[in-house]
């Protein structure tokens, strides 16, 4: 079976957005195919961010179509485009800072929890026996995150790196299948960098996602991305594998200047 | 000691029943102790359903008297003109129970078009909510107009507001340790981060405030039946005040606070009785004190252990070595 005919997991075509007067992304066309490491670069006010914002339904598209698993997603609310597979963390962390790590992963588990409101009010059978299974399978990714023993302690005590594992920890809580990270590598030192390239693969095969990543750290988005999509001022200038990505003129052109290249 | 673990806290409970049954049959305290019981009660049922929207939602509604007086109109009317008082006695929980639906639509109907969008805009709808509901209730004839609703019966007793009053802490327990209330929690910590973790926020948003104004509802019912007289002029924004005080003063997101809250400013009010009008001034100026110095109040987003469900215990408040399977 030749790839073309693979229905691709998320296909975004001229997809632009405008603040106002500004646009800030303008024709973006992006095809991930299942089980991709996909990078998205760009000097600072680029767009990747509103990227990442136009797919989960923050903003509304001005135009352009977003489809996952050829589904249109313009138009629905996040939670809806969240519990359809699709998960992100944040450039600056966003925990529910003063709730214990153990909540903050049940939170994401809020589409799943199968019980009435008046199954809550009760505490009934049906309702005891979900949230067991939900702390169950929080406790599982805790686990696997090192995380377990930080169970009951409110998410602002724990260090940066491990702010940082509990947000993705949470984000694959509702079983998605595509992962938006956005700036994973922000404020991690080379040794933590190197740790985070290998935890990022062994994301991907263990919880069999497709990986989209907004990253700054040249390092990461070369060694680990298997295509690439470079934003300037919101227009795409580049695609392509990060062999050719680097040594496109008009990359370097974007993250050095012109006086620069030549 | 599991015994007593499990069996302690229902125990004490109906020992509390067994006593307010007492108490109702006007034995071992004097009118006046039994009076300020009952408006103890009718406080924290308010306080936990104000703490609900405010403290554990983090939003900010400013109209819950208007709530209260859907409840205490409603049900004053079902006593006095539906239900014939020879089944007065009988009847007073479904009187209560639709006084607190009445409020509860009314809640329904305010949540729906203020939750569409973010920020200060529920504070000025449920203010305008407030005076609505005041004046309108002003202007209806057949419930006193602005005379006020007269010859209600006293149906609250002791053991019904104790009754209620344990309804509704179980009710804001059970909400708040369940998914639902872990997505009023995620709306006040980060509403964007909450939608972006799966949590329907809108739906979240309007159960509570239902939720929440279903209590006020019952609050004024037994308020209603207790003071055997209301008028309009007992449910405005001073109303209003009152319960942002008790929940700003127990604490934001408890209900240990809410009880505490309730019971520190019923009591004050009290105290400052000799003051005669004067004591309006000291809730509004409670409140101030309270925003710039303690904004969290006394038990601020903490909570008596006995109020947190069994399930709940989590291992571990202790930091561990962290074996770090993976990642970084």
């Amino acid at each position: 079976m030749s790839e073309a005919k693979v229905l691709p997991i998320l296909r975004v075509e001229g997809l632009t957005h405008f603040f106002g007067g500004l646009k800030a992304v303008s024709d973006f066309n992006l095809t991930l195919q299942g089980g991709e490491i996909y990078g998205l670069i760009g000097p600072n006010g680029a767009g990747k961010t509103t990227v990442f914002n136009l797919i989960t339904g923050v903003y509304r598209p001005t135009a352009g179509q977003i489809l996952f698993r050829g589904q249109s997603l313009v138009g629905l609310p996040p939670h809806e485009i969240i519990s359809r597979g699709i998960a992100r963390t944040f450039q600056n962390i966003r925990l529910f800072k003063e709730l214990s790590v153990l909540d903050n992963l049940r939170i994401a588990a809020y589409a799943e929890a199968g019980y009435s409101p008046w199954a809550a009010l009760l505490r009934n059978s049906r309702f005891l026996k979900e949230e067991a299974r939900i702390k169950e399978r929080s406790f599982e990714l805790l686990e696997l995150f090192g995380l377990q023993n930080l169970a009951g302690a409110p998410a602002r005590s724990l260090p940066y790196g491990e702010q940082r594992r509990l947000e993705i920890a949470r984000a694959l809580m509702g079983r998605p299948s595509l992962l938006l990270l956005d700036e994973p590598a922000a404020g991690m030192n080379p040794g933590e960098i190197q740790r985070l390239m290998e935890t990022i693969r062994w994301l991907r095969e263990h919880f069999s996602l497709t990986i989209l990543l907004i990253e700054h750290q040249m390092r990461v988005v070369m060694g680990i991305c298997e295509r690439i999509t470079v934003l300037d001022f919101g227009v795409t200038i580049a695609q392509g594998p990060p062999a050719e990505i680097r040594q496109n003129p008009r990359v370097l052109e974007a993250y050095l200047g012109k006086e620069a290249v030549l | 000691m599991g015994l007593i673990k499990k069996w302690g806290p229902g125990l004490l409970l109906f020992l509390g029943f067994l006593l307010s049954l007492v108490f109702s049959q006007g034995w071992l305290i004097n009118p006046y102790q039994a009076q300020v019981l009952m408006y103890l009660g009718v406080n924290i049922i308010l306080t936990l359903s104000l703490n609900l929207i405010n403290g554990y939602m983090g939003e900010f509604s400013v109209g819950h008297a208007g709530f209260m007086a859907i409840g205490a109109y409603v049900s004053a009317w079902l006593t006095v003109k539906v239900i014939p008082p020879a089944f007065g006695t009988w009847l007073f929980p479904l009187a209560t129970i639709l006084g607190g639906l009445g409020a509860a639509l009314a809640g329904l109907i305010v949540a729906i078009p203020s939750f569409k969008t973010r920020g200060d805009y529920l504070a000025i709808v449920t203010l305008a909510f407030n005076m609505i509901i005041k004046s309108a209730l002003e202007n209806i004839e057949a419930v006193g107009g602005p005379r006020g609703f007269l010859g209600i019966p006293k149906l609250t007793n002791v053991a019904w507001v104790y009754v209620w009053t344990v309804f509704a802490l179980l009710g804001i327990r059970n909400f708040v340790y369940s998914s639902f209330g872990r997505g009023v929690l995620a709306i006040r910590e980060d509403e964007t981060a909450a939608e972006l973790t799966s949590v329907n926020t809108r739906q979240v948003k309007v159960l509570a405030f239902v939720f929440s104004s279903f209590l006020a509802g019952v609050a004024g019912a037994l308020f209603a039946h207790l003071l055997m007289f209301i008028n309009p002029r007992s449910f405005t924004i001073l109303k209003s005040t009152d319960i942002l005080v008790m929940v700003y003063l127990g604490g934001i997101g408890s209900m240990a606070g809410s009880i505490l809250g309730a019971a520190s400013y019923t009591l004050l009010l009290e105290l400052l009785r000799p003051l005669e009008v004067w004591r309006w001034v000291a809730g509004p100026l409670l409140l101030i004190l309270l925003m710039i110095f303690r904004p969290r109040g006394i038990m601020g987003l903490r909570e008596y252990k006995l109020f947190i469900p069994r399930e709940e215990e989590v291992p571990g408040l202790v930091r561990g070595k962290g074996s770090a399977n993976i990642a970084g």
